[in-house]
């Protein structure tokens, strides 16, 4: 049997795209996810990371028997999800964060009860563990509110009690916080934490944009971008990589059209990205020798930009995005499609 | 306490599908579709009659018609019933996904799911019976029901609405834009064909095949014949068979239909999960 909880190897996924009437001749493909091969070992919180779109959902249907991938394949549990998916289901759970989900005219608990005897749970057990999992994400006191009562992120609380309610070999949580607030976020982080704890064999992987979640939380993260896996390693693996490059921020005056990119044709400037603050810009540089700072300065004094502010900082896996995609992942979101 | 993986899905899909079908919280609308919405079909189809026939309710065409009418309640019940969780699932509360995912049996829990309107659609049915035989003139006298024949019957005839209910709900799976009832559809579509209205005879010859072929023509045959015998059996339609017959036919179709249920249910799942349509909602 294999050791690993989740395997994949050159996992794609192409959507067709149907357009709407008009446009139905046309037909486009649209790769989601290409050559994928990842291992999570059991025991092992494992996090995806990736700004909109990269197919980190796309990759967790494919891992929960609800999408087919297109080439390759994967194996969760030491099963195919392809091939055994009725080998794959008792051992997973799944939630998504982000949507309300749930049948509005049962209670909390009648909720979360269903599920627990749909996976053929001891009525008497999941009822117990019903209340223990409430309490911890603070939402005991609405055991018997009717779902459809409840406001969003209370709902996305009692979903992901749903998905540890089971106890899984292996549970995927898609954006687990998406859109909680930070104490709600806080109880969530610490039940993920606490539920691995407790159980060595137990896996979990999530997906996440929030990459202080990932450093914080995450065993091992694989940074996803279009559909590629583009690093996977411990965060402290992932920054060491950066460790020997400098990090700058430079707040200047406004550049007035001129673009902080051109600074990579300098020697030993790897990566240069920058953004509007108030009253200027702050540029982003990873230097592989800290001396290239001073011709840095000297390309902005010759284009007048005043430099407002210097600070040397250590790497974060914001950083490391930014070394291995050439764009921050907060403006990508910003400028994303979605 | 590990019951099997069928049992678990259909008790506990059917206790889903009593909780969210019997919204007891609004007994007006419930007493609208189990009570008058039937009686008022009925009372239309009983002025109707009166109408063309001259009130000729001791015409063997009347029961005909009225209890054809009365059982064919079933046939959207159960159809709808059973396929339209998929949808309810799906679009309504997002949970198709994760009960896809589970360790469960598709097909029994939709099959629970449309326990919850068989019960209801059996009100429905009774009341209109007995409106019929209390108001109408029908001639229903229970004490010469031939009830083993008519329990037999309902039992194979709803199992066989069931397997339509399933090839329905499976289809329903593997479209990804559709928001209607489509059991009702269906057995709106199928009225005209299948001798709960009038006769076979009455329709073009060239048309006549489909109702032969199709189950719920021997199922509400039978239901007429097992409640009021004799009078049924006035109409030439199905005269040179006997219940025995009419009950092999009908098991055997739907024997026919399950089979047919179990290979629809396996393509459509397998085209649902390639396209990526176990969670794709219509954006509205
Ligand atoms: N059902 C679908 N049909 C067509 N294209 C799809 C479908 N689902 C996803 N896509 C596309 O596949 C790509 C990957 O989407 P996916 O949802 O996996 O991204 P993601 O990393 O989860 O993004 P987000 O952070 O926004 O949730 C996107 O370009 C998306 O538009
Ligand atoms: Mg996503």
């Amino acid at each position: 049997m294999s050791n690993y909880a989740i395997e994949t190897q050159d996992l794609g996924r192409v959507y067709k795209i149907r357009g709407n009437k008009k446009e139905r001749a046309i037909r486009k493909e649209l790769v989601a996810l290409e050559g994928v091969n990842l291992t999570v070992g059991r025991g092992e919180l494992f996090g995806l990371l990736g700004p909109n779109g990269a197919g980190k959902t796309t990759l967790i249907k494919i891992l929960t028997t609800l999408l087919a991938p297109t080439s390759g394949w994967a194996r969760v549990a030491a099963h195919d999800v392809s091939q055994s998916p009725h080998l794959v289901r008792p051992r997973i759970n799944m939630v998504s964060g982000g949507e309300s989900s749930g049948y509005g005219l049962l209670t909390v608990r009648e909720n979360l009860w269903m599920f627990s005897q749909f996976y053929g749970m001891n009525s008497k057990v999941a009822n117990e563990r019903i209340k223990e999992l409430l309490k911890m994400v603070g939402l005991e006191d609405r055991i018997h509110t009717k779902s459809s009562d409840l406001s969003t992120g209370l709902r996305q609380k009692m979903n992901i009690v749903r998905g540890f309610l089971t106890d899984p070999e292996v549970l995927f949580l898609d954006e687990p916080t998406l859109g909680l607030d930070v104490g709600a976020s806080r109880d969530v982080r610490k039940l993920i934490r606490g539920w691995l704890d407790a159980n060595k064999s137990r896996t979990l992987l999530l997906t996440t944009h929030y990459m202080v979640e990932a450093e914080e939380l995450c065993d091992r993260v694989a940074i996803i971008n279009k559909g590629q896996v583009l690093a996977c390693d411990t965060p402290a693996n992932l920054k060491h990589k950066l460790q020997r490059d400098a990090i700058f921020e430079v707040e200047t005056s406004p550049l007035n059209g001129w673009s902080p990119s051109t600074l990579e044709e300098q020697p030993e400037v790897r990566k240069a990205a920058s953004r509007q603050i108030e009253g200027g810009s702050k540029l982003e540089l990873i230097l592989a020798e800290e001396s290239a700072l001073a011709n840095v300065i000297n390309v902005l004094t010759q284009k007048n930009i005043k430099v407002m502010r210097l600070t040397k900082r250590e790497p974060t896996l914001e950083d490391v995005f930014m070394d291995l995609v050439g764009a921050r992942m907060e403006d990508m979101e910003q400028g994303g499609e979605e | 306490m590990n019951r099997s993986e069928t049992s678990r899905s259909f008790t506990m899909a059917t206790w889903l599908g009593w909780q969210v079908e019997s919204n007891w919280t609004d007994p007006f609308l419930f007493a609208i579709y189990v009570v008058i919405k039937p009686l008022a079909t009925a009372a239309i189809l009983v002025v109707m009659y009166s109408i063309i026939t001259n009130g000729d309710y001791a015409s063997p065409l009347f029961p005909y018609i009225y209890l054809g009418n009365a059982f064919y309640i079933y046939v959207g019940a159960v159809m709808t019933g059973v396929s339209w969780a998929v949808i309810d699932d799906r679009e309504h509360y997002k949970t198709l996904k994760y009960m896809y995912i589970a360790p469960i049996s598709i097909p029994f829990y939709w099959l629970g799911r449309g326990v919850s309107r068989f019960l209801i659609g059996t009100i429905a049915v009774v009341i209109t019976v007995g409106v019929g035989a209390l108001f109408f003139n029908l001639p229903l006298n229970l004490a010469q029901v031939n009830w083993g024949l008519f329990f037999v019957s309902l039992f194979v005839g709803v199992t066989m609405l069931a397997m339509i209910g399933l090839i329905l709900a499976s289809l329903t799976l593997m479209m990804a834009q559709q928001n209607f009832f489509v059991g009702e559809a269906v057995a709106g579509a199928l009225y005209l064909f299948s001798g709960a209205i009038f006769p076979l005879e009455v329709l073009p010859a060239w048309i006549r095949p489909v109702g032969y072929a199709m189950p719920i023509t021997y199922w509400l045959e039978l239901m007429r014949r097992s409640l009021i015998g004799g009078v049924a059996q006035a109409f030439p339609t199905l005269a040179e068979f006997s219940n025995l017959q009419l009950l092999g036919i009908l098991t055997g179709l739907t024997l026919l239909f399950g089979i047919v249920s179990v290979f629809t249910f396996r393509w459509c799942d397998h085209r649902a999960r390639e396209r990526g349509l176990i969670d794709h909602t219509t954006n509205y």
